[in-house]
């Protein structure tokens, strides 16, 4: 916090930047009691690369004891309580309010051209709400009998007959899913109330279009998953039979309310990420976007169709055949949009004119991931081979790919694109591509031998394995200290880049959506006189290079 | 005057009556869909247990029920009427609505307390070993009728506190003939917990 208040030149800008304007409070009540949506926005940054670390080291702990067979450094219950919290952190705290609530929050507003969301004070409780979440559902942490150890999916009766502290983690969880509706009810409103004069719906710049159809199904979903947690506690605290075998109740039905929200929940995580695909590659393409409008309407298609697909988690629990077949072809049915996107991605750099920076390279390599994670999807949505690899650790390898390989370089390249604006700060753009490096192969290196490991029959979850699956691990694990390395590089040259960085110009990239048209940073106002939108959102027939991109 | 315009325009808020509107209607989807997962949960327990349902609704007091019902249709009413009197510019006639509704949500927790007390006296609660004792199809549905009436007894006591807040609102002049949509906002939410409950009855008390 400290370092963002550091004074920064007024140099060329007429007006304070939203670090500087005027403050009704002091301190850290100036950011925790802001309703300035660019401020709740570096909150939820702060807060939430800190539950990333977390998660982080969590995973590191994993890696690090299967890296051989046999006990290496924890007992297998401190494993199973360390998979969950690492799912349960990563889930509900890092990769679901990641791309919406930070980056959202922070240029959803200016990109559509308004002063701040619908409703800011609601804002600033979704994130207060986001902190109460994570809290509570970190204290289990402190308390006797430990974090739970279900794994983040609760399943029932295992959930309601465990000694861990199951409850903190579902009320957390459920007052995590509160906040993530209010965002989404807020982004709702705000894009159909707050567009600048001329913002037509096919203005909107495509990561707006992203967040549009994310807010749709966090409102529509999540209230499903919160209810359902919410059940579990009550079972758990007053015995009352809800989903418990023993009091007649039917653990499957547990099992098809979670996946109701928890599927849809996937493309909360992925959807943001591919808007934020959309607005980097025709930035370092320099040209506009291929197939604007099926890019658009290929986001509510994932919304839509991702929403019909829960069951396909759940293919091996037992299930009619024809319900069995209807959601494996639904599940093939969303790949049609989301291969959509990646062809027009790929069909604007065609004849573009590439600049390899750094948030570029994380957006090519989120699309090298996600084509990988997305066709390992689609072998689980056949029915005969997802008998084969489920539970295994192909499973983990493949939303590995899409989570981490898709959304987490999603933020990355959002970070790395939209950093000199949030701060007004330039970072060392060599030491960022070096990072980028280290991620990727770290990245490939981490989590490709659990394909072939959970292909050949590595169980997911298991504390222990045959000496056979040794060599997958093993090199699984030399790729997790690769791909913390690029993490530590990375997040410290952005660290100081805040302190030491020069002062970053307008528009660094040479992009030509609005959130470049304002000083970075932007004022407490965003725009001082309110935009008339006359051009398309990648409109880059009238661009000339202005500015020289340095080091 | 001006200078609650300007604190406004520093905190970035601004009056928007249709926005304030979308963003409580798209409140109201997630409670319908909060409730919804527990409405697909009984679909599903009733399809498999039938004959204990018809069985265990048998223990509800219908004329309860009844009572209930007719008590929240009417405060949904006076709640609709508090806020044409208030767009009238009757202040006095809609705070007496107001009260009315406030009074009517509170006969209702009145009425539920005795109901679940009386099921509480029959050794009927969660846990108990009366309750245990029964077929498994009567667990489930008391415990979906003490989790569904109940989570729906938490939604008039937040609905209460809310039009305890207009009360205050409207006597303060915070809310007005000019500006009222923190009132209608109330009052849909209110017409939900309203809603929620007639599906509630028939489904508890009168289907056998």
């Amino acid at each position: 916090m400290t370092t963002l208040n550091v004074p920064i030149n007024e140099g060329n800008g007429n007006h304070l930047d939203y670090l500087h304007s005027p403050k009704k409070y002091k301190g850290i009540l100036n950011w925790i009691l802001s309703t300035d949506h660019k401020k709740i926005g570096i909150l939820y940054l702060i807060s939430m690369l800190t539950f990333f670390s977390v998660g982080v080291f969590f995973g590191f702990l994993m890696r690090l004891e299967l890296i051989s067979p046999g006990k290496t450094i924890m007992e297998p219950q401190t494993y199973n309580q360390i998979f969950t919290l690492h799912g349960v952190i990563m889930i509900f705290l890092f990769i679901i309010p990641g791309l919406p609530a930070v980056f959202g929050n922070f240029f959803l507003p200016i990109m559509i051209g308004a002063k701040d969301v619908a409703f800011p004070r609601l804002n600033l409780f979704s994130w207060w709400l986001f902190i109460t979440g994570g809290l509570v559902a970190l204290i289990s942490l402190f308390l006797p009998g430990g974090p739970a150890d279900t794994g983040w999916t609760f399943y029932i009766p295992y959930s309601v007959r465990t000694s861990t502290n199951v409850i903190p983690a579902l009320i957390g969880a459920f007052i995590l899913g509160f906040s993530s509706i209010l965002t989404g009810l807020n982004f709702i409103t705000t894009i159909h109330r707050l567009r600048a004069p001329g913002m037509s719906w096919f203005k909107m710049p495509l990561f707006v279009w992203s967040l549009y159809a994310t807010g749709w199904v966090q409102i529509l979903a999540t209230p499903i998953v919160g209810i359902t947690l919410l059940l579990v506690a009550i079972e758990r605290w007053f015995g009352v039979g809800i989903f418990d075998p023993s009091l007649g109740g039917d653990p499957i039905l547990y099992q098809h309310l979670f996946w109701i929200y928890s599927h849809p929940a996937v493309y909360i995580m992925i959807l943001p990420a591919m808007g934020v695909i959309s607005e980097i590659i025709p930035v370092y393409a320099r040209r506009t976007i291929f197939g604007y409008k099926f890019i658009a309407f290929s986001s509510l298609a994932i919304a839509l169709f991702g929403s019909l697909v829960w069951a396909h988690h759940m293919f091996t629990v037992g299930m009619s055949d024809t319900a069995m077949w209807i959601f494996s072809l639904l599940t093939f049915l969303v790949a049609i949009p989301s291969a959509i996107k990646v062809f027009n991605w790929v069909s604007t750099l065609y004849k573009g004119s590439i600049l390899l920076e750094p948030a570029m390279l994380f957006a090519l390599s989120f699309i090298f991931n996600f084509t990988i994670g997305g066709f390992t999807g689609l072998m689980q949505g056949a029915l005969a081979l997802n008998i084969h690899i489920h539970d295994t650790s192909f499973i983990v390898a493949h939303f590995h790919y899409v989570m981490f390989g898709g959304t987490g370089f999603g933020i990355f390249a959002a970070l790395h694109h939209w950093f000199p604006k949030m701060f007004g700060k330039m970072y060392n753009k060599k030491v960022a591509k070096l990072s980028w490096l280290f991620l990727f192969i770290g990245f490939q290196l981490l989590y490709f031998p659990l394909f072939i490991a959970g292909y050949l029959g590595m169980p997911r979850r298991y504390y222990d394995y045959l000496p056979e699956f040794h060599i997958w691990h093993f090199i699984s694990t030399i790729g997790s200290w690769i791909l913390i390395t690029g993490l530590i590089i990375m997040f410290t040259n952005l660290i100081i880049a805040l302190r030491k960085g020069a002062k970053a110009p307008a528009n660094p990239w040479g992009g030509v959506t609005l959130e470049w048209s304002i000083q970075s940073p932007p004022t407490h106002e965003n725009f001082e006189v309110i935009p008339v939108i006359e051009n398309e959102p990648y409109d880059y027939s009238h661009f000339e290079e202005k500015e020289e991109i340095k080091n | 005057m001006n200078q609650i315009a300007e604190t406004l325009a520093s905190e970035h808020i601004h009056r928007d009556e249709v926005g304030a509107k979308i963003g409580m209607w798209l409140f109201l989807f997630t409670e319908l869909i909060l409730f919804g997962g527990m409405f697909l949960a009984y679909a599903v327990y009733r399809f498999s247990y039938r004959d204990y349902f018809a069985l265990a609704s048998k223990e509800l007091d219908v004329f309860i029920g009844l009572i209930n019902t007719l008590i929240l249709l009417t405060s949904s009413l006076t709640m609709a009427m508090s806020i044409t009197a208030l767009r009238r510019g009757n202040k006095k006639l809609s705070l007496i609505f107001l009260s009315s509704t406030i009074i009517f949500a509170l006969l209702f927790l009145v009425n539920k307390y005795f109901e679940w007390s009386a099921k509480f006296n029959h050794g009927l609660f969660p846990g108990s070993n009366d309750l245990l004792s029964l077929p498994r199809g009567e667990i489930i549905y008391f415990g979906l009728y003490y989790v569904m009436t109940g989570l729906h007894a938490v939604h008039v006591i937040i609905g209460m506190i809310i039009l305890l807040f207009m009360l205050f609102y409207i006597k303060s002049n915070k809310v007005n003939q000019d500006y009222y949509i923190m009132l209608e906002n109330s009052g849909l939410y209110w017409h939900l917990v309203d809603i929620i409950w007639i599906f509630l009855f028939p489904l508890f008390y009168l289907i056998h």
